[in-house]
């Protein structure tokens, strides 16, 4: 409890000047995947079922290549943005609220990183 | 976690049955929430009968004929009875909305009462606003200006003006904010859709200068951006206004001032 006044505990810290940046890049990533998501699909359900080779054939391409990583890392990128919102809105406890960003931020960078690592290994024959 | 389950001492037991008003043909239920701060009882739910024959048309006359005829105990907010003190706010069949401007004819069986969900309760229908009515005056509901006061007036073209309808008619009656999940989860940091629609009132008010500030005090996580447009706001809304469009636009003007 404690004597704080309501209005003393409305301001709290203050506004913190942050959100437009976040609340704009979900914007941008969303509308990102909805050519790359189409784009990525397409080719990628032609390989379907046509083996490793076929696999293999369509990511050595440049272009698709290009795509696929393009849509990897818009996908992780946009996968972090969301979820760090609903940690925030659910998520009340400080100490596993921070944990959980933490873990959201490196699991989606390690995520985005091994996808676009499969594609250049496709795309360089390593 | 948020907590989705009610306390133990918040779980909410079947009431009184008070008993039917005598050689009354036209009776309707009524199940109203009651709780009293001072018995250490649960929360409960009382059924009461009303004689509808000699009963307004809203769910206003009729709680006030409870109060009045059958349990003078029960204990709610009113005042104007006509939608523009926003004080009779409750939860009535589910929906957030004034008792006053509410009509039984929309209510289909048993008519159930409830506060406005999910702020703490001082008894029975009355709900506590005062961290709500912080919120508001937090975002500074009046005139800010740092020119010289005008001799007469501070003018207006009628296009501005016309900017604040839709905007100007809440009365604060706390429906869509205690219909928002965003609101119910982050109230504390979250100003809610009335909040946020008074704060896009002023900012949009041509006679103001302190709109750079009014936005700076908004750009926060949670302060704003916690609207996720569920939309719950404008669908309780008793005036039929629109926060979520206004919060809306002030996502836009915070982008706005960035390019």
């Amino acid at each position: 409890m404690g004597y704080k006044t309501d209005y003393a505990r409305v301001h709290g810290l203050g506004a913190a000047g942050e959100g437009v940046t976040h609340w704009w890049r979900q914007r941008l990533s969303s509308i990102a995947l909805i050519p790359l998501t189409l784009l990525f699909l397409f080719p990628f359900a032609s390989a379907l079922g046509e083996g490793h080779e076929a696999v293999l054939a369509l990511y050595g391409d440049m272009r698709h290549a290009l795509v696929a990583v393009l849509m990897i890392v818009v996908t992780f990128w946009h996968l972090a943005q969301g979820l760090q919102v609903v940690i925030e809105d659910y998520v009340h406890s400080k100490v596993a609220r921070t944990a959980l960003l933490l873990v959201n931020t490196f699991a989606n960078f390690a995520l985005g990183a091994a996808g676009v690592l499969a594609v250049a290994t496709i795309l360089f024959g390593a | 976690m948020v907590q989705l389950t009610l306390p133990k001492n918040s779980q909410i037991r079947t009431g009184k049955t008070w008993p039917k008003p005598e050689g009354a043909s036209n009776l309707r239920t009524f199940r109203i929430y009651r709780w009293n701060p001072d018995d250490g009882e649960n929360p409960r739910v009382d059924t009461y009968h009303v004689d509808m024959d000699s009963c307004g048309p809203m769910v206003l006359d009729a709680i006030i004929k409870i109060k009045n005829e059958i349990d003078p105990t029960l204990t709610f907010r009113r005042s104007c009875r006509e939608g523009i003190c926003g004080s009779c706010a409750m939860n009535i069949d589910g929906i957030n909305t004034l008792a006053c401007t509410y009509g039984m004819d929309e209510i289909k069986g048993d008519v159930k009462i409830y506060p406005l969900p999910h702020m703490p309760v001082v008894k029975d229908l009355i709900p506590d606003l005062t961290h709500f009515y912080a919120q508001h005056a937090s975002i500074m509901p009046w005139l800010e200006t740092k020119s010289n006061t005008p001799e007469k007036e501070w003018r207006q073209s009628i296009e501005d003006r016309e900017k604040l309808d839709g905007l100007y008619e809440c009365v604060m009656c706390a429906c869509c904010s205690t219909s928002c999940p965003s609101y119910w989860w982050n109230g504390d940091q979250y100003l809610g859709p009335a909040a946020l629609l008074h704060a896009y009132r002023w900012v949009i008010d041509s006679r103001d200068e302190a709109t750079g500030e009014r936005l700076d005090d908004l750009h926060d996580p949670f302060k704003l951006y916690r609207c996720h447009t569920i939309m719950n706001c404008a669908k309780s809304c008793p005036k039929g206004l629109n926060p979520a469009k206004a919060i809306g636009e002030l996502k836009k003007l915070m982008v706005e001032r960035t390019m």
